[in-house]
């Protein structure tokens, strides 16, 4: 009975708090930075170690710049500025 | 007309000054078709991220077009028959920008950061990589 009355301890007492992270696109905005195939700097933070792009859904990168970024990745990859895959 | 942007790749092996002949080449093309060549950059012996017809560097060189696209297709019939180009991309843009791309932007600011001690190391660098050739 006691490992029971523990394990109703485990799920009610902490409490979760969900923080609501608003983030905007880093494209967007006045200041932000153009997507071109050349910066390699720029398009280097939107792919991951490994030279995947990294999904929208983690970089907060809207739809339509997020199609741009793609196309501009792999322009730069046809041109050996960036990798295909980082082994 | 219509403006492009093209990237090439040339061999790693070729010097400075065939490269410049071979630039001054591509551009005649236009210049005899009544079209121009705005502007050209050429971004240096850069590393490729991977191998690319066995070659690991490779001359970078961006041209600035406004020409008909049947000079185009010549230009890049012309390219592909060039054995010291290894790579070629023509991309069709709405607007030429004037100012310097990006990497000759990081180029300049770099050759302008580097102090006295950089420069010597960059030397021993490239004495190494002629010993290596």
């Amino acid at each position: 009975m006691k490992i029971r009355t523990n394990k109703l301890d485990v799920i009610t007492t902490p409490h979760r708090q969900f923080f609501q992270r608003r983030r905007t696109c880093p494209f967007f905005g006045e200041n932000a930075s153009k997507i071109d195939y050349k910066d390699v700097n720029l398009l280097q933070r939107f792919i991951s170690e490994r030279g995947k792009i990294i999904p929208s859904r983690i970089t907060f990168v809207s739809a339509k710049r997020q199609r741009e970024l793609a196309k501009a990745i792999k322009y730069a990859r046809f041109l050996g500025l960036l990798p295909y895959v980082v082994k | 007309m219509s403006f492009y942007e093209c990237v090439i790749i040339a061999r790693q092996d070729l010097s400075s000054q065939q490269v410049e002949v071979m630039i001054e080449k591509l551009i005649n093309i236009f210049t005899t078709n009544e079209c121009q060549v705005s502007n050209h950059e050429y971004w240096g012996l850069r590393n490729i991220s991977y191998r690319m017809k066995k070659n690991k560097k490779g001359h970078y060189i961006l041209f600035k077009i406004d020409a008909i696209p049947s000079v185009m297709k010549e230009f890049e019939r012309q390219m592909s028959i060039n054995e010291d180009i290894i790579r070629y991309m023509s991309i069709h843009v709405n607007k030429l920008e004037e100012s310097p791309s990006i990497v000759m932007q990081n180029k300049n600011q770099h050759d302008d950061n580097s102090s006295p001690k950089n420069n010597t190391y960059s030397n021993e660098n490239s004495t190494l990589a002629a010993k290596e050739m």
